[in-house]
C-alpha cells in the first residue's frame, strides 16, 4: 500500500438554498485517501457523510454550492476541470454504487444491456468485445453462470445480487477510487457479509481505493482501515481503525461507541443512549455543533468552532478538550455523584 | 392474570399463507410466510425473535395478536384460545395485545395531531370520559419523555425518535399485558436507537409488560430478549435462552448468522471466523422440500432434502429443527 | 378554549403554507382573484342594471360598441349581459355537478377499494357498466324523464359522471388502507365509517381534490353539450357552452361571439386547477417546502 493520496481534499463547504434560505450541509472539511486503501467516513442521519463524496463527485442538484481550497484527484484538480471532463472522470476514474440498487437499474431493461451500456459508453470495444466484458464482470463479483444471468430483468435479481451487479458496473471501467454509499444498510446480515467480502477481495485484487459511507460501525470495524467521524456536516475525528475503536478522543466518538450493544461478549449493561437529538441543519448552533448533547459542553464549546488537537500522526479531533482532559472530567463527574 | 413465567401467548402449529393469483386469475398459489410454528411466550419476558427479509417473522407476530388471520394452527392468549374470534370478540383481547410499528412515519396518521392519534384507541376501547382520556394521554406522553406541548402537534413535526416514543404511548394507554414490537428501532439513527432500547427496557419493568422483539439486528436483540427464537422461511429453526443460544447455537442457520454479525471491535473482527453462506433465500412461493436450508446448508445430507426436521428439545429451554443435531 | 386554540394554531400553520404557495406562483392570485370576481358578479348579477332577454332586431350581430360592450348575438341581445348570466348558469353547473358527482365517486370508490372482496367486485362491475354504455343513450333516456332545466342538467351530470372519480379514488383506497396507521385503526376496533371518513378520505385528499377539480370543467363542457342536443338549458336563459355552440355558425360574421365566451371558460377553468392546487396544499398537513436533506 503506497502512501501515495490518490484523493486529496481541503476546506470543502458544501451548500443547499431552500426557499431563500440556506443549508450547510458541509462546513470546511479536510479529507483524503490514499492509493489502495479502505477508508469509512462514519455518521448519522444530517452528518452530510453522503453531501461530502457527491460534492467531490460532482452529482449535486443545480440549487447546491460547492467551495473548497483544493479538490485533486490522482494529480488533477478537480475544480478545473469543465463539466463534460469531470463526467468522463466519474466513469472511467471515480465510481460510485448506492444503497438501493433496485432505483439505480432500469426495469425494462436487462442486466447485459446495463453492463455493456456502461462498458461501451468509456471504452471503445466492439459489442461482442463489451458482451464479453460484461460476462467476465459478472463473474468477477461471484454471480453464478453469469452468461444466463445477462438475459433477466432486474426483477429477477435478489437485493443482494443487484448489488454485486451495481458492483460489476462500477467496476467494468476499472476506476482508481470507489466511493460506496451505504451499500449494505438495505441488506440482510448475512448477505451483507458475501458483498463485504466481496468489496473487501475486489479492493485488494483491483489495488482500487474504497470509500465505504455507512452509519454501522461494526461494518466498519471489519473492513476498513481508516475512518473519519462526521457530525452535523464536520468531521469530529479521525483516526486509523484500531484508534478510533479502542482509543476514541472525541466525546462523540466515545458516545457513538457505547450506544451500541456490545458485541458477543454477553454483557447486559444499560445502553448509553445518546440525550437529544442532531440539531437541524438550518439551525446550526454557535460552536461545537455537538454541544446540546455532550456531557461535557462548556462556555467555550459555545463560541467558536473547537479547534483540531492532532494525537499521532493519522489521528486528530475537534474538541476544546484532549481526550485525556475528558478522562479526567468524567472521573470528576463520577466522583461527584457518588 | 396469568403470573409471571407461566406462559402468557401460546402458538401451536400456527400458519398463515397469502394467495397469490396469477393475472388472469386462473391459477393460484401461496406464500407460506408462516409455516407451522408452534412457540411460547411466557409472562414478563422478552423474547426476541430473528431472521432474515422474508422469514415470517413479522407476519408470526401480526398474527400471534391477531391482526391477521390464521390459515391454521391455534393460537392461545392467557389460558384463552383466541384462533378463530371475530372482530367483536377479539376487541377485549386487543387492549391486552398491543403492537409498536417498524416505520415511525406510517404508524402515525398524518393527517390528525397527538391528541387526536392517542386519543381514538381510548375512545374505542374505555368508558373514559373526555377529562380522563385527556389526562391519561398527558400521563402516558411523559411517561415517554414527551411534553404536553406536542398534544397539539402533527407527526411531521417530530423526529424518528420521537415519533416512535408516540407510537410507544398510544400503545400503552389501553394498558396492555403483550406488545409485539415489530422493528421497533431498526428505522432510527444509532444514537436514538439506545434511547428508544432503554425506554422499552424501563416500560417493561414498570408496567410488567411482556414482549415479542421482533428484529434482525441481532446485536440489539441480544441486548434486550430472554429467550431468542430463529426464523427461516417461515418455520422456527431454533429457541433458546439469550446467552445459551449466542454462545452454543447448533442450528447451521444460526451459526452462519450469528458468525455474519459485523463486530464493531476492529481485533475480534479480523479474529473471528466468519462462515458465509453461499447463495441466496429461496423465493416463499417454492420453498424447498425436506429442511427448508438444505440449499445452502454446508452440511446437507440426502435425509435433510427429503424430510423436514421437527423441533426438537436438546437441552433445557434449548430446541433446534436439524437431522444432524 | 382550548379546541379554540389548537384550531386556531392549526389554520394558521395551514394559511402560511398557501401564503408563501401564492408569494412562489403569481399566477395562482390571479387565479384567486379571477374566481373572487366572477363569483361575486354572478351573484350581483340580478342587481346589475343586465338584460340578457330583451331582443332587437334592428342591432343583430353587432360588434363591440359602446352601447354593447361586447357586441350583440344573432337576435340583437345585449352580449355582455348574456355573458354574465351566462357564467352564472355555467359556474352553478360547473360546481353543483361536480359536488354530485365528486360524492358518489368518493363513497363508491372509498367503500370499494376498502371493503375488497365481492363489495368491490359488484361495485366496480356497476362503475364499468354504466361506464360502458354509450352516454348520449343514457342521458336521452334519462332525459326524457327529468323536466328540462338547469337542476335537471346538474342531476344528469352528476349522476353520470362520477365513474371515473370512483375508479380513482379506488386505486388511491387500495394503497392507503395498507398504511399501518390505518390497520392500527382497524385493530383497535374503529368501525369502518370511521376509518373511511377521517383516515382514508383524508389521506386521498390531493388525488380527490385534482379530479374534482377537473371536473368543474368537464361539467361546464358536458352541459354544453347536452344544451346542444336540445337537452339542457331552455333559451332565452343561456350558458357560456350553449353561447359558445350557437356562436359557431356565426364565425365569420361575428368571431367575438365565440371568442369571448370561450376566453371565460378557458380563464375559470384555469383557475379552478389552481385553486384545487392550493387546497391541496391547504390540506396537506406538511411544511410545504421541503428540506433538501
Amino acid at each position: 500500500m503506497s502512501e501515495k493520496q490518490i484523493l486529496t481534499v481541503e476546506n470543502i463547504r458544501t451548500t443547499f438554498s431552500v426557499h431563500k434560505r440556506t443549508l450547510e450541509a458541509v462546513r470546511g472539511v479536510d479529507i483524503h485517501v490514499d492509493e489502495g486503501e479502505f477508508f469509512a467516513v462514519v455518521g448519522e442521519s444530517g452528518s452530510g457523510k453522503s453531501v461530502l463524496m457527491k460534492s467531490i463527485m460532482g452529482i449535486l442538484p443545480d440549487n447546491a454550492k460547492v467551495t473548497a481550497d483544493k479538490m485533486e484527484f490522482a494529480g488533477k484538480d478537480l475544480m478545473s476541470l469543465s463539466s463534460e471532463e469531470r463526467r468522463r472522470l466519474r466513469g472511467q476514474e471515480i465510481a460510485m454504487i448506492f444503497q438501493d440498487p433496485m432505483t439505480a437499474l432500469n426495469p425494462v431493461k436487462k442486466i447485459g444491456a446495463h453492463l455493456t451500456e456502461v462498458i461501451r459508453r468509456y471504452r471503445k470495444v466492439s459489442k461482442a468485445e463489451a458482451y464479453r466484458l460484461a460476462v467476465e464482470a459478472l463473474a468477477k463479483v461471484g454471480i453464478p453462470s453469469p452468461e444466463s444471468r445477462m438475459e433477466q430483468y432486474p426483477h429477477e435479481f435478489s437485493g443482494g445480487m443487484r448489488q454485486r451487479v451495481m458492483i460489476a458496473m462500477a467496476l467494468s471501467c476499472s476506476p482508481k477510487l470507489l466511493i460506496a454509499d451505504e451499500p449494505t444498510t438495505a441488506l440482510d446480515v448475512t448477505i451483507q457479509a458475501q458483498i463485504l467480502e466481496l468489496l473487501k477481495e475486489l479492493q485488494e485484487r483491483e489495488n482500487m481505493s474504497v470509500v465505504l459511507i455507512t452509519h454501522d460501525l461494526g461494518v466498519v470495524a471489519s473492513t476498513c482501515s481508516r475512518i473519519a467521524v462526521m457530525y452535523c456536516g464536520m468531521i469530529m475525528e479521525n483516526g486509523l481503525a484500531r484508534e478510533i475503536f479502542y482509543h476514541p478522543q472525541h466525546p462523540y466518538t466515545r458516545a457513538l461507541l457505547r450506544a451500541v450493544p456490545k458485541p458477543v461478549t454477553g454483557e447486559k449493561e444499560r445502553l448509553e443512549a445518546i440525550p437529544g437529538a442532531a440539531p437541524s441543519l438550518l439551525a446550526l448552533p454557535q460552536g461545537c455543533p455537538f454541544q446540546d448533547r455532550c456531557q461535557f459542553a462548556c462556555a467555550k464549546c459555545k463560541g467558536e468552532l473547537p479547534p483540531v488537537h492532532r494525537y499521532s500522526d493519522t489521528q486528530s479531533a475537534r474538541c476544546v478538550f484532549t481526550g485525556e482532559e475528558l478522562d479526567r472530567l468524567a472521573k470528576e463527574k463520577k466522583g461527584g455523584n457518588a | 392474570m396469568a403470573e409471571k413465567g407461566s406462559v402468557i401467548l401460546q402458538a401451536d402449529g400456527l400458519k398463515k399463507y397469502f394467495t397469490v393469483r396469477n393475472f388472469l386469475g386462473t391459477s393460484k398459489k401461496y406464500i407460506k410466510a408462516v409455516d407451522g410454528v408452534t412457540l411460547e411466550i411466557r409472562k414478563g419476558e422478552a423474547f426476541g425473535l430473528v431472521g432474515e427479509s422474508g422469514c415470517g417473522k413479522s407476519t408470526l407476530g401480526r398474527t400471534l395478536i391477531r391482526m391477521y388471520e390464521p390459515t391454521d394452527g391455534k393460537i392461545i392468549f392467557d389460558g384463552e384460545d383466541i384462533t378463530h374470534l371475530k372482530k367483536k370478540a377479539l376487541l377485549p383481547y386487543h387492549k391486552r395485545m398491543q403492537i409498536i410499528f417498524q416505520d415511525p412515519y406510517s404508524a402515525l396518521d398524518p393527517h390528525q395531531n397527538v391528541r387526536e392519534i392517542m386519543d381514538e384507541p381510548l375512545r374505542m376501547n374505555s368508558s373514559m370520559s373526555k377529562k380522563d382520556r385527556d389526562d391519561r394521554i398527558r400521563e402516558l406522553l411523559g411517561k415517554v419523555g414527551l411534553s404536553d406541548d406536542a398534544l397539539d402537534k402533527y407527526a411531521y413535526e417530530f423526529s424518528g425518535g420521537q415519533r416512535q416514543r408516540i407510537g410507544i404511548a398510544r400503545a400503552l394507554s389501553v394498558n396492555p399485558d403483550f406488545i409485539m414490537c415489530d422493528e421497533p428501532i431498526s428505522a432510527l439513527d444509532v444514537s436514538i436507537q439506545a434511547q428508544v432500547v432503554n425506554m422499552l427496557e424501563d416500560l417493561q419493568a414498570e408496567f410488567a409488560l411482556t414482549y415479542l422483539f421482533v428484529s434482525h439486528d441481532l446485536s440489539m436483540v441480544r441486548h434486550i430478549s430472554n429467550r431468542i427464537g430463529v426464523m427461516y422461511l417461515g418455520s422456527i429453526v431454533e429457541i433458546a435462552d439469550n446467552d445459551e443460544l449466542y454462545d452454543h447455537p447448533l442450528h447451521p442457520y444460526t451459526q452462519a448468522l450469528l458468525s455474519a454479525i459485523p463486530i464493531a471491535d476492529p481485533d475480534r473482527a479480523q479474529a473471528s471466523k466468519r462462515q458465509i453462506i453461499q447463495g441466496d433465500l429461496p423465493s416463499p412461493l417454492a420453498i424447498p422440500s425436506g429442511c427448508r436450508f438444505h440449499t445452502r446448508c454446508p452440511h446437507a445430507t440426502e435425509r435433510c432434502r427429503t424430510e423436514c426436521p421437527a423441533l426438537k428439545k436438546v437441552g433445557e429451554g434449548h430446541q433446534v429443527a436439524c437431522h444432524l443435531v | 378554549m382550548q379546541m379554540e386554540k389548537k384550531t386556531k394554531k392549526n389554520r394558521q400553520r395551514r394559511m402560511e403554507n398557501v401564503i408563501v404557495a401564492l408569494k412562489n406562483d403569481k399566477l395562482s392570485i390571479f387565479a384567486i382573484v379571477w374566481l373572487i370576481v366572477l363569483i361575486v358578479i354572478a351573484l350581483i348579477a340580478p342587481l346589475l342594471p343586465l338584460d340578457p332577454i330583451t331582443t332587437d332586431t334592428t342591432s343583430m350581430l353587432k360588434g363591440i360598441s359602446s352601447a354593447h360592450w361586447c357586441g350583440t348575438d344573432e337576435l340583437g341581445r345585449d352580449y355582455f349581459a348574456r355573458l354574465i348570466y351566462g357564467g352564472r348558469v355555467s359556474l352553478m353547473v360547473g360546481v353543483l355537478a361536480m359536488l354530485a358527482s365528486a360524492s358518489i365517486g368518493i363513497l363508491v370508490g372509498t367503500v370499494a377499494g376498502y371493503c375488497g372482496g365481492i363489495v368491490d367486485s359488484i361495485l366496480m362491475r356497476i362503475v364499468d357498466v354504466l361506464h360502458s354504455i354509450p352516454w348520449l343513450i343514457l342521458v336521452t333516456v334519462v332525459s326524457l324523464f327529468l323536466k328540462r332545466g338547469i337542476q335537471s342538467i346538474i342531476i344528469v351530470i352528476g349522476l353520470f359522471t362520477w365513474m371515473g372519480t370512483a375508479r380513482l379514488t379506488r386505486a388511491e383506497t387500495l394503497s392507503i388502507k395498507e398504511r399501518e396507521y390505518i390497520q392500527y385503526a382497524k385493530f383497535m376496533g374503529v368501525p369502518m365509517w370511521r376509518i373511511i371518513l377521517f383516515h382514508v378520505i383524508p389521506s386521498a385528499f390531493p388525488t380527490i381534490i385534482i379530479v374534482a377539480t377537473t371536473s368543474i370543467a368537464d361539467a361546464i363542457m358536458t352541459e354544453s353539450a347536452l344544451s346542444f342536443l336540445g337537452l339542457g338549458i331552455v333559451q332565452p336563459d343561456t350558458s357560456w357552452g350553449s353561447l359558445l355552440q350557437r356562436a359557431q355558425t356565426y364565425l365569420q360574421r361575428s368571431i367575438h361571439m365565440a371568442v369571448l365566451p370561450g376566453i371565460l371558460i378557458i380563464l375559470t377553468v384555469f383557475s379552478f386547477n389552481k385553486l384545487g392546487n392550493l387546497l391541496r396544499i391547504y390540506v396537506e398537513p406538511r411544511i410545504s417546502e421541503g428540506d433538501s436533506e
